[in-house]
């Protein structure tokens, strides 16, 4: 019973970092079609601006939850403004240039920073679930990622940005025949998303050390994810997320945390050779 | 320049190059620069290897790195198993071709486009990447070979005479045998490219639809041309475990991939002297930026390939072709100005017009 009980919550934090670590890229390759492989790098950004607000003395969580998506969605502005607006429409240059962004970005933190960990520990110390210890910090991950999405939701289908922003995605010229600066919405859909990347990377900084290359490790996952996902944003991200998370925690009680991800690798590739637009391509047509 | 790039002009002059630093190479440096020089042409062959897929099948991959990590592998346990080096040479080639063919059925014939060939071809390379990297200990070996973990296989033993294992090559052997496999894969894929087979590839990254229309597979052809890449990137792989005797995980990282893709880009896309400028100028780049602290080689490559990206997105060889075409006719058209009645008068005023 007790071993259901981590079950559960170990597969449930799994699908929740998952929804955490895509949703920045959700919402900027679902909004805007743009891939960015230098999300982990935002990410890394994030973790390092948390790192860099607790020295200031700043409290660990609003570090993680208001300083690391603030400081790296500015960061997004600014990118989007210098190179990300040259490239609209040319997906391939946008993957490319995002690549050579994401390296860089390594190099310059890599200069500033140095090439070692650096860490933060994990508030909340842990419970016990009969025989075993469960981190209290598990459970903030999962109440975020269920915020996260329910907030996603709320903002793109009840207030008037979520409207503009999701008729800028599909009609630039309407848009901007009815008075909406489609460059100003591009901007702001681009911050958005950098910022839940930066909060992504200042969630996950107490669980894995903080290092200059540590994006790399997320950016492939997070695509994987959305991908799969397919067409619709938020149920792509939630359905792929469970799924994926659900495999690659099973996988890994059954063996080893490697092949719980080559597991997760494997149920990617396979899923995208059945269902080649991702679940919601299929399944939920039409929704969010 | 297009035309001068696909006459068969083009194709000898880099021939000719290339054979004269092959035989001229060798006698100018000293044994260190010559090892240095092997590696640029491995490397070489393995940009090139993209530079086909991408430029000429219109298949981007994210993981040519795996290919040639899965062939370098290949070689290292084969060769430690059969002590003779002809038949690991050529499975390294046998086994990431076919290790292509199937990922390569996986994505066309499933119909995926563009992205989800990106996302496919990375996921192979990290899986790769993941499940190496954590065969550490002894109790992973295939045969006599350990597979090492995180710290690969030292000591593969060298290329040997076909049928003579105790008659390894030379530093400078390697050499021969890797510039002259730099120059067959070059000539190979030019007479392809410029056969029927090689018009279809070419057409099918224009216009799939077209070409389906007209008849062909593309599906089939496309994976033909993503087989014969993997294939060449596992050449290149087993060239690279016999030039360091060692191979290791690093090698299937995106970081490897990433290099590879930079070469493509600056050397120039749709060419195939491209990627091997692209690549010799990089990695002579990356070892002066080694030996400097100032700039971290991170921050360097991904300026340049964001600048390539954003300013010179034909890369090096197109563009100093078009640069080349534009002095030339400058020069001409000094020369046909001196006459200016003469012409005019010989003309009839259509040819004028054009």
């Amino acid at each position: 019973m007790d071993l259901a009980v981590i079950v559960v919550i170990q597969v449930l934090y799994a699908v929740a970092s998952l929804v955490i670590i895509s949703a920045g890229l959700a919402v900027i390759f679902g909004m805007m079609k743009v891939i960015n492989l230098a999300h982990g790098e935002f990410m890394m950004l994030g973790a390092y601006s948390v790192i860099g607000a607790i020295k200031l003395g700043i409290n660990l969580w609003v570090a993680m939850l208001l300083v690391a998506p603030v400081a790296v969605g500015l960061i997004g502005v600014v990118l989007e403004r210098l190179i990300i607006r040259r490239l609209y429409g040319r997906m391939v240059d946008t993957m490319l240039a995002t690549w050579g962004l994401s390296l860089l970005l390594v190099g310059i933190v890599t200069s500033i920073a140095g090439n070692t960990t650096a860490g933060v520990s994990a508030p909340l110390g842990s419970f016990s679930v009969g025989a075993y210890s469960v981190s209290g910090y598990t459970l903030v991950i999962i109440a975020v990622a269920v915020v996260l999405a329910l907030a996603i939701r709320w903002v793109l289908l009840r207030t008037p940005w979520g409207l503009i922003a999701r008729g800028t995605m599909q009609k630039p010229d309407m848009a901007n025949a009815l008075g909406i600066s489609p460059s100003r919405v591009y901007s702001v859909t681009f911050a958005v998303g950098a910022a839940l990347s930066g909060l992504a990377g200042g969630l996950l900084a107490p669980l894995t050390g903080v290092v200059p290359t540590m994006g790399a490790a997320f950016v492939a996952k997070a695509f994987i994810t959305v991908i799969g996902g397919g067409p619709a944003i938020l149920a792509g991200l939630v359905g792929a997320s469970a799924l994926f998370g659900a495999i690659n925690q099973l996988a890994t009680f059954v063996t080893t945390p490697v092949f719980g991800e080559v597991a997760l690798l494997v149920a990617a590739i396979v899923m995208l050779r059945l269902l080649p637009q991702g679940i919601t391509g299929r399944f939920f047509k039409g929704s969010l | 320049m297009n035309r001068f790039a696909k006459s068969w002009m083009s194709a000898a002059l880099c021939l000719a190059i290339g054979t004269a630093m092959l035989f001229g190479l060798p006698s100018v440096m000293d044994d260190y620069t010559l090892i240095q020089v092997t590696i640029y042409a491995v490397m070489s062959i393995l940009g090139v290897s993209l530079g086909f897929i991408w430029g000429f099948g219109g298949i981007l991959c994210f993981g040519q790195a795996a290919f040639f990590g899965l062939g370098s592998y290949t070689y290292a346990i084969a060769v430690m198993n059969m002590g003779d080096s002809t038949v690991p040479f050529a499975l390294a080639i046998l086994v990431p071709a076919l290790f292509a063919a199937v990922i390569g059925y996986v994505i066309f014939y499933g119909r995926l486009s563009d992205v989800y060939m990106g996302v496919i071809t990375l996921t192979v390379t990290l899986i790769l990447f993941n499940l190496i990297n954590s065969t550490a200990g002894p109790e992973w070996r295939i045969g006599s070979a350990p597979l090492g973990g995180f710290n690969g296989i030292p000591g593969i033993p060298t290329l040997n005479v076909p049928g003579r294992p105790d008659d390894v090559l030379s530093p400078k052997d390697l050499f021969d045998v890797t510039f002259v496999c730099l120059l067959m894969v070059y000539l190979g894929l030019r007479v392809l490219i410029s056969s029927k087979i090689g018009r279809v590839i070419i057409a099918a990254k224009e216009n799939e639809q077209r070409v389906l229309l007209l008849g062909y597979d593309a599906r089939a052809y496309k994976l033909f041309c993503f087989t014969l890449g993997g294939a060449i990137a596992g050449l290149a792989g087993c060239l690279f475990a016999n030039w360091g005797a060692f191979t290791s995980p690093t090698i299937f990282g995106l970081a490897q991939s990433a290099q590879i893709i930079i070469w493509v880009i600056v050397g120039g896309l749709g060419t195939l002297v491209g990627p091997i400028v692209g690549c010799a100028l990089i990695q002579w780049l990356t070892t002066a930026i080694g030996t400097q602290q100032t700039f971290n080689s991170n921050l360097v490559l991904g300026a340049i390939l964001l600048l390539f990206v954003l300013l010179v997105p034909r890369g090096i060889v197109p563009s100093l072709g078009s640069a080349g075409e534009w002095l030339l006719r400058k020069l001409r058209r000094p020369a046909a100005a001196i006459s200016p009645a003469a012409s005019t008068a010989a003309l009839p005023p259509t040819e004028q017009a054009t």
